[in-house]
């Protein structure tokens, strides 16, 4: 064993049309450290990744593993060489079996040695990480997927293990047990490769990390000697101001649910099981909790693409409205911005002021006796582009063409510029710069403070903790009971998100069996 | 070799240029085919393309056969843009001729200026009710309106035969499985003397119009292209599948019926079995070529009748088989289609990725690497 | 019995080709692509095989030539959406028109002329059995090949790695690509294989069933076939049991007038095309089923990002 590093690149270049991912990046990886890769969303950290793991190839530069020129084609390649990869969008099959999954993602010969079903025991008891070979993944939850994933990465016996953002979707105790399991590995002579935007865990997780902004390599650093403020800096290249919640009084109730049951109609989906709250004007209430645990389905249920079973399980300012559609729902004062940007909150091939058609209500309307009212819509647009600093070409450009942030503070802008009594925003910072989630955050205040009812789903509880007033935590389809955020803390949220998912799937195994 | 590169935002003036270069491309194979058949393919080419454009009664020809073309498929481009794939509009044309020419017989001898208003109504009417049947198993039980709409072809051809068989078959036609002759008053006015062009075209004209008003300024047309670019979005805004799915259905099955009446009340002027001509089915094409949009649906549907026209002089002139037609129009769809990756791609010579040379901070993707 | 027997013997010829064409299409669905233009690809597999037959003497020359012309078609289909991205839909439809023409366009020539009876296999003792003989020793060998072709794929999607790398594909293309399959690739196999089938579907009509040319002559079994796709749920084994439900209907049609029915002709040939569309609202009525069977990426477009 020699003490070259494990991985080394040397002045990596990628290119895009348009965009330059990564430029001459260089740095190296040493036998058995936890490295982090840190930046923002959009710093090329995904890019690099997948040139390593052989997914994307390099337009310049040379990457060397172990000493020794390397230069995968093919996924397949890279795991040969012992580099393992856990994605951050799960490459997994729903509609298989743990074991067939596993199966996937090794080489044919790694698939026959012997018999897989009792190396996948083997392993996931050795790493403390429990896996069920026969179940289908579709009924995983989000954390027991990944547990699949890193499953199926130590089979190959890797040394060098790429983790992309894995923490964005586990519970803070499933990401106690996560730290544990990648020191363990690292004590045994694994690298690890941790690509994350969250400061606190690669102060605590990590020995050495380097910095990408704009795809260029600015700065490298021992994370457990900076403080967070200095590793956001150099991350974001500027001081942020965090925009601050200003307690007032909580006004009368705007959006009431209660006792709200739904059957999913989506194969592996959440049904919703007795969801009961409220929110005042005034108020934004947050909703905590890991993917996959009946946000979808509420966000369905609450815009109306899905309508309750009698109208009176969701009223806003008193009145019925179960019963009612989207557009009617927005008719009353209600907007909504669903998670999915690119074809569920907007039409991806169609330009901007197309876009702001889609939400036309009272507070924005584009219709007039049946026809488009095409100048209405272009001049919605372009105040929307303009009030939230969306950057653009024109209003004519597609959806598609803005990158992640920018559409997203159009959307938000578009729903938010139309006063909305309600506001309901799925996930309203996901995958967005820091610069442009602070100006989300900025505006979704303003909105409460002006008297509206904020609802915000979300899985980051960073967010949840700047801007709600109340949290409350979906977890298989329940809904917990709401509570003042300063009487939280993270570890308490938690509890209520991994806790009770056990306590639900252990009653339904049993009702099942 | 050459790769495709995406482009960051479609390039619109490609929907515009594609039928072009697939017509171009469509008629260099021809040239290959034709010289495979043993023809000379450039007599061919002016045969089928320049030929029908010089007499006043090719000219006029151009209309008969445009009609139905344009009529059909101005209603199946708006279904096409919802996601709706209506393309049994073979069988609602010929369920249209049935009903309609139905009136017709029911009246005969008698008749007025009331009974081609009245055929038409029916003939519509017809073609929504064929059409009505895929539109409610997909509504109501999630069938396929593909297949659905497609196995009703071959239903409606065998009704036709059916009744020419029977009830409507001529009392004094000596047994032939045909209806009488329409009665004057049952047929559709000339549009030019001593041709066949009728007033197909203009009601055809008409459809392209409130097609084009539909599609691009009306609430509707904005909730269709929605539904068929991203029907998750059209749910978030609320816009009702039910209503869009039914709304096409209806407009296109009763265009294609109305498209069967014209063609009963004009130049055929009886309902016979051979009534159906593949119209509903060269309709997809036209639309397609037409880039889905009402105006262009005027011009491919007119480029589509002149393939038609040449197809017959090139079948009597060169003895060519008359099957050369399809595959002309079959040729050129493919094109169309496989150029359209244009719109959103370009087309960039590939070079190998360099792995391990000198740092560079341009961008050799882009550029050819050599 | 005899007309009992000959009615069983014709629901085998006359399933047989559905069988081919829908277990092409089930693995070309099973992949993610949907191909509509099975009727396209049935009917150059038709005419490919009877013009090779006539040319060589020889039916294997014909029955390769069929599945070529089938498997060239579906080629060409991978080209247009595969490669370049068109709208599956679409390229279906076109396919589907064009195997139409230029099968009228070559198969002219041959108009008027036929083939001899097509052999039905004759294994001493066993087919002599009366009744059950003929039946199940005294088919012919295109209808064995079909019984085992379903077979295989069944055997291949359930026990094999590259059948759960098939399937893997039709599931989510994007996870298959980032773990590293080749998506583009495994997809053209699909369609070509589905092609091959469709193309041997045809061949059977024109070298077995007719036997002769007759323009249009797959008459909407393409689509029915694809239909059956649907109501087997993408499972090889209900294919075969869908194709000779559909079979029986067909003969029930030729046969009805010996069994004495009074019924009009044009209602007949009807029913195969209205049991294909009460089969679809019935197996289609259940939408959560079918997104349960249905592969979740059939019809999406794949292009790699990155």
């Amino acid at each position: 064993m020699s003490d070259a590093p494990i991985l080394q690149l040397k002045n990596i270049t990628k290119t895009y049309p348009g965009v330059i991912a990564n430029e001459n990046v260089s740095f190296s990886i040493a036998r058995g450290e936890i490295h982090a890769l840190l930046g923002e969303n959009g710093a090329g950290k995904s890019t690099l990744v997948k040139m390593i793991y052989g997914v994307v190839k390099p337009d310049g530069g040379e990457m060397l593993f172990n000493g020794e020129p390397y230069a995968p084609a093919k996924p397949f390649e890279a795991r040969a060489k012992g580099v393992g990869m856990v994605f951050q969008h799960f490459s997994l099959f729903e509609a298989l079996s743990v074991r067939d999954n596993i199966a996937l993602g090794l080489s044919a010969a790694e698939a026959k040695k012997g018999d897989l079903k009792k190396r996948i025991v083997e392993v996931s008891t050795t790493y403390g990480l429990k896996v069920d070979p026969d179940r289908l993944v579709g009924t995983l939850s989000v954390g027991e997927r990944q547990r699949v994933e890193i499953v199926r990465c130590l089979l190959t016996e890797p040394k060098l293990l790429i983790m992309d953002e894995p923490t964005s979707v586990l519970t803070p105790q499933e990401v106690k047990v996560l730290f544990e399991t990648l020191r363990r590995l690292a004590s045994e002579g694994v690298s690890i490769l941790y690509i994350s935007h969250k400061l606190d865990e690669i102060r605590t997780l990590c020995s050495r990390a380097t910095v990408l902004r704009g795809g260029k390599v600015v700065g490298s650093c021992d994370p457990r000697q900076e403080t967070a403020r200095g590793l956001a800096e150099m991350m974001i290249g500027q001081t942020l101001s965090t925009p601050t919640r200003e307690t007032g009084e909580p006004g009368e109730i705007r959006l009431k649910v209660q006792e709200l049951f739904m059957e999913s109609d989506e194969q592996f989906g959440v049904d919703l099981e007795n969801i009961t709250f409220a929110v005042r004007a005034g108020e934004i209430l947050g909703i905590a909790g890991v993917a996959g645990n009946g946000q979808t389905e509420l966000m369905e249920a609450l815009i109306g693409e899905r309508r309750s079973r009698h109208a009176r399980h969701i009223q806003i300012d008193g009145i019925d409205i179960g019963h009612e559609g989207p557009r009617q729902r927005r008719a009353r004062g209600m907007c909504f911005a669903p998670e999915e940007r690119l074809g569920h909150a907007a039409v991806p091939g169609m330009s901007l002021w197309e876009n702001a058609i889609l939400c036309s209500g009272p507070g924005a309307d584009f219709a007039r006796g049946g026809f488009v009212r095409h100048r209405a819509a272009t001049r919605y647009a372009d105040k929307v582009v303009a009030d939230l600093n969306v950057k653009t070409a024109s209003v004519r450009s597609a959806a598609r063409s803005l990158s992640g942030g920018n559409l997203q503070k159009f959307i938000m802008g578009r729903e938010i510029l139309q006063q909305p009594k309600v506001l309901i925003a799925s996930q309203p910072t996901w995958g967005v710069d820091a610069g442009a989630a602070a100006a989300i955050h900025r505006v979704l205040l303003d909105l409460a403070k002006s008297g509206a009812a904020v609802l915000i789903i979300s899985q980051d509880l960073d967010e949840l903790f700047t801007i709600s007033t109340r949290i409350s935590v979906i977890a298989g389809g329940y809904l917990f009971p709401s509570q003042p955020t300063e009487e939280l803390t993270v570890e308490k949220l938690g509890l209520a998100m991994g806790g009770r998912v056990k306590e639900i799937a252990s009653a339904k195994e049993a009702t099942h069996v | 070799m050459f790769k495709l590169v995406p482009r960051k935002e479609p390039l619109n003036a490609m929907l515009y240029a594609t039928p072009f270069i697939a017509l171009l491309l469509t008629i260099v194979a021809g040239f290959a085919l034709f010289s495979a058949l043993g023809k000379d393919p450039a007599q061919a080419m002016y045969l089928i393309f320049i030929k029908p454009l010089t007499s006043y009664n090719s000219l006029a020809e151009l209309l008969v056969k445009g009609a139905p073309l344009i009529l059909i498929a101005t209603g199946l481009a708006i279904g096409f843009r919802a996601g709706v794939w209506n393309i049994g509009a073979e069988g609602q044309f010929t369920i249209g001729a049935i009903t309609g020419g139905s009136v017709a017989l029911a009246f005969y001898p008698d008749g007025g200026f009331w009974l081609l208003p009245l055929m038409a109504l029916a003939g519509a009417l017809g073609g929504m009710a064929w059409a009505a049947i895929p539109a409610l198993l997909r509504t109501r039980f999630n069938a396929s309106e593909i297949l659905v709409s497609l196995m009703l072809v071959y239903v409606a051809t065998l009704l036709l035969s059916l009744l020419v068989h029977g009830p409507l078959r001529d009392p004094e036609g000596f047994n032939f499985p045909e209806s009488r002759l329409f009665q004057d008053s049952a047929l559709l006015p000339n549009l030019l003397d001593g041709t066949r062009a009728n007033v197909g075209f203009l009601v055809a004209l008409v459809a392209v119009g409130a097609a084009y008003i539909y599609i691009e300024r009306l609430i509707f047309g904005f909730q269709v292209k929605v539904m068929g670019q991203a029907p998750r979005a059209a749910r978030y805004a609320g816009f009702s599948e039910r209503r869009i799915v039914w709304s096409s259905f209806m407009i296109s099955g009763g265009l294609a019926g109305m498209a069967g009446l014209f063609e009963a009340a004009g130049p055929v002027g009886q309902l016979v079995p051979s009534l159906p001509v593949g119209y509903g089915f060269t309709a997809i094409i036209v639309a397609f070529l037409g880039r889905l949009h009402p105006v262009g649906i005027l011009f491919a549907g007119m480029l589509m009748a002149l393939t038609y026209i040449g197809g017959e002089t090139a079948q009597i002139e060169m003895s060519l088989p008359s099957a050369t037609t399809s595959v002309f129009q079959g040729m050129l769809l493919f094109f169309l289609l496989g150029a359209d990756v244009l719109v959103n791609f370009r087309l960039a010579r590939a070079g190998k990725p360099l792995v391990a040379t000198k740092p560079a901070a341009q961008s050799p993707a882009l550029e050819p690497a050599e | 019995m005899d007309l009992v027997l000959n009615i069983l013997l014709g629901v085998a010829v006359a399933a047989t080709p559905l069988v081919f064409a829908s277990i092409g299409e089930l693995i070309t669905e099973r992949s993610g692509v949907l191909n509509l233009g099975v009727e396209g690809m049935m009917v150059m597999g038709a005419i490919a095989a009877f013009a090779a037959t006539l040319a060589s003497g020889s039916y294997v020359v014909g029955i390769v030539a069929g599945a070529a012309a089938g498997a060239a078609m579906g080629a060409l289909f991978g080209l247009l959406t595969l490669s370049l991205m068109s709208n599956q839909v679409a390229t279906g439809l076109a396919l589907t028109l064009f195997g139409l023409g230029l099968s009228a366009l070559i198969g002219q020539q041959f108009a008027g002329a036929s083939l001899p009876q097509f052999p039905r296999v004759n294994i001493p003792v066993l087919t002599a059995i009366p009744f059950i003989g003929p039946l199940i020793f005294g088919q012919d060998a295109l209808v064995y090949l079909s019984i085992a072709l379903v077979l295989g794929v069944g055997w291949f999607l359930t026990k094999t790695r590259a059948g759960l790398i098939l399937r893997a594909t039709g599931e989510n293309h994007d996870a298959a690509h980032a773990i590293g399959y080749p998506v583009i690739g495994i997809r053209y196999l699909a369609v070509t294989f589905g092609g091959a089938c469709a193309g041997l579907g045809g061949a059977y009509l024109s070298l077995v069933q007719t036997p002769l040319w007759v323009e249009r002559m797959t008459a909407g079994r393409g689509w029915i076939a694809l239909a059956l796709v649907v109501f087997a749920s993408w499972k090889p084994l209900r294919v075969l049991g869908g194709a000779y439900l559909f079979g029986g209907i067909t003969i029930l049609q030729l046969h009805s007038q010996a069994l004495g029915l009074k019924i009009d002709a044009q209602i007949l040939s009807m029913l195969p095309y209205l049991a294909t569309i009460v089969v679809l609202v019935v197996i289609s009525r259940d939408a959560t089923r079918m997104k349960l069977n249905a592969p979740s990426c059939l019809g999406k477009v794949f292009y790699a990002t990155s």
